[in-house]
């Protein structure tokens, strides 16, 4: 199976499993217990943090909040911030956000607090000084994403936190690098943002495990109650094996970064060239970028991307279209309509995403594989 | 050979798929998604809901084969869910199932079936479907209480050309035996039901949130015209009803006609509930064109057996069906399905019922 749906989720690292395999077996135990079992687990949980910490460029290693995935951190830092000390503080987001932003601001905004949401052009793109005047001493938090998880296309995300910051100080900036940690440069510097969520599983880390980075003295309101694991922040006993297995892959994914930039960039642009000398009419969403190097999605002129993807499927070829519900029915995608997508058109996009397994000769192949494929339907 | 097995959860589906693999068919299953409430939820019970599709994507694993689920809820929402509401409002009693077979969902699976590059479609209709040198003929199934031919009657010659029911040639007995035999999760479930939109609650219910138009209240009257009540709605109300008409006669009185310009529900003696017989519109002839004896029988309704009666051209686009003895409760929207023997002949939805 060739496999073209990293976006989605990737394969677990060699590096991952090694370094997890400790912790599923003799070093087993509850970080917060008081015993040597315990102590063995509780030093991982700590390494970790601080090798996080590291990665991320973040001032202490307590800034980071390991939390039960990428979701998991986008609801935190966005509901944590806007009910902080009592509060119904104010949101600005934008139309092209993950759901689980998109979602945590609907339940605030039936809290009472304020909501806007700003739109994007035709490419995905947002109007940096649109989204600053959203923004005044009552936005309790900006939400925008580093890079969008079905097209590609990045923000412009230090312009955005820049601009909010000279608006309003008071203002939090998060970004949701969920799906750019693996090939972008993310750190604290980099994205000037006050919080940033990461998904382990998107980088070669396991499921079910993210973290968000806050600063120790940003005031968040707990959404998961119980013991007060993570300074209150994330209550629920450590998934310890996962935590050291997300660094591990952090790690890996950091050392590698260039490379992998370098090399998946390069098949993902011979997938696109090769596509688009058999498909001439192809198109290319958010072109000509700045998009994600491992990103490609794609509209093939009246194709239906569920027939697409479903012979795909049966020729070995792994690919997604951009929003699927629990079911694996393909939905409308929020975000093509925020770029003015029709609903048609919409529905004949695909996404390919090329990720760290990913092969030199796998952009050729799968180009000639959904050529093959389209030929056989037109 | 590649075929594209229609799965619901059910049983026979379940059997439809096991059975196209045993002829050596490579197998693909898919399941329309085809409902989801206003909040995104779904269903808990009835055919084809998303809630039934995890039986369906289960037996599809135990098989081994891929299987999709395929949105269709657009289309299905405005071509069936609005069609029902706008009959009831329009005092008929439709049959949504019907509409969806012929308006939806064989369009959508054949259309499907060329896409995905299979050479038949598979569903787990209990019907039969037999090819000699006139053509394709559509026949009741093996399991004669099982029958569904009735729902099937708006397939045309390219359709069945096309289609296998491979479980209308056994018993429900024979085909839960298989089940059980092949270890099929679906074995011992129950058959559904209940309308796939509509779930657990009533249908009226649903009728009066989502199409209040088709609950307007208005006059309960007898056949001479005594108005007797106010009734609530007229969705409360089918033809040949008797119980819960909200009035105590003395004697039974049953809803002999619905007049829906006034809201009119009227109730009168069983005599009155007699037709001699029904025009239909909208027919189609699975042999392309109308039988050339006019003799035929006539299904009115899902749960009745076929009576014998002559089918008769009327105005352009409408026919005729007398019957040989007069029938009760003869529901304009509901589907009358001409027989000859067990072969269907063709069908369409019956638009009066003539006194």
């Amino acid at each position: 199976m060739l496999y073209l749906d990293h976006a989605a989720t990737t394969k677990v690292r060699p590096e991952t499993r090694a370094a997890m395999a400790p912790y599923l077996d003799d070093a087993f135990g509850n970080p917060s217990g008081i015993h040597a079992i315990s102590r063995r687990a509780k030093n991982a949980l700590e390494e970790s943090r601080e090798k996080a910490a590291v990665l991320l460029g973040a001032a202490h290693p307590l800034e980071i909040v390991f939390t039960g995935g990428g979701t998991e951190a986008d609801n935190l830092a966005v509901v944590g911030s806007g009910l902080a000390e009592g509060r119904r503080g104010a949101v600005v987001t934008t139309a092209v956000e993950h759901d689980a932003v998109l979602q945590s601001a609907a339940f605030l905004e039936m809290l009472g607090c304020r909501v806007d949401t700003v739109g994007v052009d035709g490419k995905g793109r947002i109007d940096v000084s649109e989204l600053a005047s959203h923004v005044d001493a009552e936005t309790a938090v900006v939400s925008a994403m580093t890079a969008n998880n079905e097209t590609g296309v990045l923000f412009p995300i230090r312009e955005i936190a820049d601009t909010v910051h000279a608006k309003s100080p008071a203002t939090l900036v998060h970004t949701d690098a969920v799906q750019a940690f693996i090939s972008e440069t993310i750190t604290v510097a980099a994205t000037g943002a006050d919080m940033i969520s990461l998904a382990g599983h998107k980088f070669g880390g396991p499921k079910g495990v993210g973290l968000l980075y806050v600063p120790r003295d940003i005031k968040l309101e707990p959404v998961v109650h119980g013991g007060g694991q993570e300074l209150g922040r994330r209550s629920g006993t450590h998934n310890v094996p996962a935590i050291v297995g997300m660094v591990a892959a952090m790690e890996v994914t950091v050392a590698g970064r260039t490379e992998m930039r370098a090399r998946v960039g390069s098949v993902r642009d011979t997938f696109e060239a090769t596509l688009r000398a058999a498909v001439p009419d192809l198109q290319i969403t958010g072109e000509p970028g700045p998009r994600l190097v491992q990103h490609s999605h794609v509209r093939i002129p009246g194709i239906a991307a569920e027939t697409l993807l479903i012979r795909l499927d049966q020729s070995g070829l792994a690919a997604a279209a951009g929003s699927a519900c629990s079911s694996g029915a393909i939905e409308v995608s929020h975000v093509l309509a925020a770029m003015g997508m029709g609903e048609t058109e919409a529905a004949e996009c695909v996404r390919f995403s090329f990720g760290w397994s990913t092969e030199t000769g796998d952009g050729i192949t799968a180009a000639r594989r959904v050529a093959t494929v389209v030929e056989g339907l037109r | 050979m590649r075929a594209l097995v229609a799965m619901s959860g059910g049983v026979d589906s379940s059997v439809a798929a096991a059975l196209m693999l045993d002829q050596g068919y490579d197998v693909i299953g898919v399941t329309l998604k085809q409902w989801e409430g206003d909040n995104g939820e779904m269903p808990l019970a009835g055919c084809c809901t998303v809630s039934d599709s995890e039986d369906a994507r289960r037996v599809a694993a135990q098989l081994d084969v891929p299987y999709y689920v395929l949105d269709y809820v657009d289309e299905f929402t405005e071509k069936v869910v609005d069609h029902f509401g706008e009959m009831y409002a329009a005092g008929k009693t439709p049959n949504p199932c019907i509409e969806c077979n012929r308006r939806v969902r064989f369009s959508v699976l054949l259309e499907r079936t060329a896409a995905l590059g299979c050479d038949v479609l598979v569903t787990g209709h209990h019907a039969r479907i037999r090819h000699d040198y006139k053509g394709y003929h559509l026949i009741r199934a093996v399991d004669g209480s099982k029958d569904q031919s009735y729902v099937l009657h708006m397939l045309s010659q390219e359709d069945l050309a096309m289609v296998r029911l491979p479980v209308g040639e056994m018993t429900k007995t024979k085909v839960r035996e298989y089940a059980t035999q092949m270890g099929l999760r679906t074995a011992a479930k129950p058959d559904s039901q209940d309308l796939c939109f509509v779930g657990e609650g009533s249908y009226r219910d649903f009728i009066r949130s989502r199409f209040p138009d088709a609950a307007r209240p208005g006059p309960l009257v007898t056949s001479d015209g005594a108005v007797l009540a106010e009734h609530e709605g007229m969705v409360d109300f089918t033809i040949g009803q008797r119980r819960g008409l909200g009035v105590a006669l003395g004697e039974p009185r049953y809803v002999v006609d619905i007049k829906p310009e006034t809201s009119t529900v009227v109730l009168g003696t069983r005599e009155e509930l007699l037709s001699a017989g029904c025009v239909v519109e909208a027919a189609s002839f699975v042999a392309g064109a109308p039988p050339e004896s006019s003799t035929i029988s006539v299904k009115i309704r899902y749960r009745s057996q076929p009576v014998p009666g002559t089918l008769l051209a009327a105005a352009a686009g409408f026919w005729r069906v007398e019957f040989d003895e007069p029938q009760l409760a003869v529901a304009p929207g509901q589907a009358a399905v001409f027989y000859a023997g067990d072969e269907v002949l063709g069908g369409g939805t019956i638009s009066e019922a003539i006194r």
